[in-house]
This record gives C-alpha cells, sequence and structure tokens, in this order.
C-alpha cells in the first residue's frame, strides 16, 4: 500500500496548532522510527496516518488512498501503548480479529504462538502480565493480516527483557513486510530497530532522513539537541 | 412487642404452609416482573449501549431525557398506560386493561429507561478505553455494540437487577393497569397495599417479608452467577 504521503498536513484543535505543515513521503518497506519530545505531536500524527483522526488542512493517501478510508484502515493495524484486551482469554482475542477479517479460526494457535503465547491460551487476557498483554496486543494486529501497522510506544513501562521479545516481534512482522511505523522515547531502541527516523519538534517534521545519518550526523539544531540531551 | 412476634409468626406461617393464594400472587409476581425485566434489557441493555458510543444530533438531549425517565412516578406511568389501554385509547382494541399482560407493559415502560440509562453511562466509561482499539480493527458499530456489551456483562448484571428491584416492587402502575383482581392481577405488591388497607397490619408486613426473601433469593442467584462467570 506504499507509499504513503503526507501533502501539506495540520491539525488544529481549539485553535491548538498540534501539527503544522507536515509533509512526508515513505516509499520503503522497514521500520520508520518517529521520535521527538513529549507533546510534539509523535501520537497524533501516527493517528493521522492511520486514518483515525482527520487533519484540518491537507491529505494523508497511501497509494492514492485517503487514509481515512475503511477499506484503506482495514489494510494497516495499531499497537497501543496500554494494550486493550477484550474480556475474554487470549485465545479468544485473537479469535476476534480473525472473525472481522474473515479467516479461519484455526489460525488461532499460529499467532499465539508467535507471541509465545501459546501455553497461555485460554488464560483470561486480561490476566496476563504487561509484556505479555503487549505482545498478545501485536499478535492480534498482525492477525489482521496488514500492509502496515503503526506502534504508539509499545515497550513504555515494560523491562528490558519484555521489551526484547517485543522488538523480536517487531523485527517479524517488518521481516514478513509488513511496513512498521513507530513512536519511541527509547533512543538505544530507536537504533536498534530504526531503518529511518522522522524527527518532529513542535508539531513539525524537522528531519527525515535514514537511521545511520539520524544517530551520527543530525541535520537539524533540535534533533542534535534531543540527542545529545538523552545521550548526556 | 406483641406485633413484633404477631409479625414474625405470621411469616413463619405463609412461608412453611404451601398456601395455594401466596403461591399463586408470589409466582405472578414473578412472572410479572421477570418478564418486564427481561423485555426492558433486550431493548434498553443495546439502546443504552448505542447511546453511549454513538455521537449524533441531540444526543444530550436523548441522555437527558432517558435519565429523567428513571425518576417517573409509577403512579404517572401508571395512569399513561391506563389511558393507552383503555376502551377509548389508542391501544383500547387489544382489550388488556386489567390483565397481567396490561402489567408487564406497565413495568416494562418503567424498567427501560433504568436498564437504558444504567448501559449508557456503563458502555460510554468502557468507549474511552475500548474506542481506539474498536476504531483501528474497524469493527462497525453494531459489532462495537455486541463486543461492549458482552465485555461489561457482569457490571450489567448489576443493571438488570436494579430494574428487577424497580419492576417486583413497585405498586403504583401495576395497581392502576392490574386492577388488583384477585386470581387474575393480584401480586405482591397489590396484595400489601390491600392488607394495609383492611388494617391487617400484621399479614401486610409478613407479605412484605416474603417479598424482601424473594427479592433477596434472586440475587443470591445472580450473584453466585456472576462469582461462577468470573
Amino acid at each position: 500500500m506504499l507509499p504513503l504521503e503526507i501533502k501539506d498536513v495540520a491539525l488544529t484543535v481549539n485553535e491548538t496548532h498540534i501539527l503544522r505543515n507536515i509533509n512526508l513521503q515513505l516509499t520503503d518497506n522497514g521500520i520508520t522510527i518517529v521520535m521527538g519530545h513529549n507533546g510534539a505531536g509523535k501520537s497524533i500524527l501516527l493517528r493521522c496516518m492511520h486514518g483515525l483522526l482527520e487533519p484540518t488542512e491537507g491529505k494523508i493517501q497511501w497509494n492514492g488512498d485517503t487514509a481515512s478510508d475503511v477499506e484503506t484502515r482495514k489494510k494497516q493495524a495499531m499497537v497501543f501503548q496500554k494494550p486493550l484486551m477484550l474480556n475474554r482469554s487470549a485465545a479468544a482475542n485473537i479469535e476476534y480479529v480473525l472473525k472481522l477479517r474473515d479467516k479461519p479460526k484455526s489460525l488461532v494457535m499460529k499467532y499465539l504462538q508467535s507471541a509465545n503465547l501459546d501455553s497461555k491460551s485460554n488464560q483470561p487476557a486480561k490476566s496476563l502480565s504487561g509484556g505479555e498483554q503487549q505482545r498478545l496486543a501485536i499478535a492480534r494486529a498482525i492477525a489482521c493480516d496488514p500492509e502496515a501497522i503503526f506502534f504508539d510506544e509499545p515497550t513504555a513501562n515494560l523491562d528490558p527483557d519484555a521489551t526484547l521479545q517485543i522488538e523480536s516481534q517487531i523485527i517479524s512482522a517488518s521481516q514478513q513486510s509488513i511496513k512498521v511505523i513507530m513512536v519511541t522515547h527509547d533512543i538505544a531502541q530507536a537504533r536498534r530497530l530504526a531503518d529511518d527516523v522522522v524527527f518532529l519538534n513542535k508539531g513539525t517534521i524537522t528531519e527525515h532522513c535514514s537511521a545511520d545519518k539520524f544517530f551520527t550526523r543530525p541535520e537539524s539544531a533540535e534533533a542534535g539537541n534531543y540527542l545529545s540531551a538523552y545521550i548526556k | 412487642m406483641s406485633t413484633l412476634s404477631q409479625i414474625f409468626s405470621e411469616v413463619v406461617v405463609l412461608l412453611s404452609g404451601p398456601d395455594p393464594d401466596l403461591i399463586e400472587i408470589v409466582w405472578l409476581s414473578l412472572r410479572v416482573s421477570l418478564t418486564a425485566t427481561f423485555l426492558a434489557c433486550l431493548i434498553g441493555l443495546p439502546l443504552g449501549a448505542l447511546l453511549g458510543i454513538k455521537n449524533f444530533p441531540g444526543k444530550t438531549l436523548c441522555t437527558i431525557l432517558v435519565n429523567t425517565l428513571m425518576g417517573m412516578p409509577p403512579v404517572v406511568l401508571g395512569l399513561i398506560v391506563y389511558l393507552m389501554l383503555s376502551r377509548s385509547g389508542p391501544m383500547g382494541f387489544l382489550q388488556l386493561l386489567y390483565t397481567p399482560t396490561a402489567m408487564i407493559i406497565a413495568q416494562f415502560a418503567l424498567v427501560l429507561p433504568i436498564v437504558a440509562a444504567l448501559t449508557r453511562q456503563q458502555i460510554e466509561d468502557s468507549w474511552r478505553e475500548y474506542g481506539d482499539t474498536m476504531s483501528s480493527l474497524c469493527v462497525p458499530l453494531s459489532g462495537s455494540v455486541k463486543t461492549l456489551l458482552w465485555d461489561s456483562r457482569l457490571s450489567l448484571l448489576t443493571t438488570g437487577m436494579a430494574g428487577f428491584s424497580r419492576a417486583i416492587s413497585e405498586v403504583g402502575a401495576v395497581i392502576i393497569v392490574g386492577g388488583n383482581i384477585d386470581h387474575l392481577t393480584r401480586v405482591m405488591t397489590t396484595a400489601i397495599a390491600l392488607e394495609t388497607s383492611k388494617g391487617d397490619l400484621p399479614l401486610a408486613l409478613a407479605l412484605g417479608a416474603v417479598l424482601l426473601t424473594i427479592a433477596l433469593a434472586v440475587n443470591s442467584l445472580v450473584f453466585s452467577l456472576r462469582a461462577r462467570i468470573t
């Protein structure tokens, strides 16, 4: 469904400019990391790309299709910072999306295995640990057969071990030719995962370049300051 | 003290001996109130969920209206249903006045706003948590309603119980549309009202105790069901 084209996008809510003059083109598969300070508009941009929010100006298109069209959105999935588990078993959470996408119920175990949760298939999803719930949320998102998947700080508040397991799921999704767009504050994680980085500052993109370039020679002063502040 | 012991012995007599008249009254009370509550839940749960999830012009007005109807005095509601079902009313041709069906209709109208309003609040709260995920998964509105109702089933059991409690304990509506006819439309609450007006207070209070026992039994049943689901 690539390329993703964002042209002159702005989002204003109650006269507050949350996003301004956003122009971006993503043409390649791989992992795009969106970085920036708190309140820079990263999560909002992700929601706009996914079609959950309509920008007040400009347009967002996936291979020419408007981002907010239901058919376009059905080709995508999103994993939120706090995973929302349905009040049923882990297996039933996967079954729920398989039914939504008219896929056979027999695939449940395959997706649970991909998240290392096959031994907990009958356990209520809400009783799983934070890391397990996030792994299940990712498996559920992948069960939608998306061509693009968004991650909004999926490892915030998780321990290093759980974080690495989530990262391996993200890499695996990317290796299945799913376009990954992810927000993170964790610079080490961004270095491990990113193919390219989009840097947002006060609602505007100040830099979009390869990960190598971003972490070694950032062009914008804002990105340089951000990286140096964290490295210190 | 003698009154208390009199009441107590009346209760024991009522509960121990299989009095066919009492069984008939209890059975009719349960039949009318459970049917009315079931029908109110059938319509009120999805209606309340829709109000909680869907944004539409006039939603606030609808919400205020439903919340206000929760406080509708049963006597006034009974009067409205009476006027609708009376021979000269718009539904008079159905000849339902002074039948258990009329009592079910009245209690249904009484319970429906309670179920809808409490469901709306519950589902609106859940939607704040579920909304993003449901929208991201492109779940249609009907699917979201079903999912949220199912996921909130434990809390909604309490909503159903609130509706049933309102139905089984009200007297104003059923006495107007049912007429408290012996062996036809006499239920626990109308029987209590009758015994009170006749001055047989111990029997009236004993009937009240029986009513509370029934409510306790139904609540215990629902509570154990809830515990089993959890």
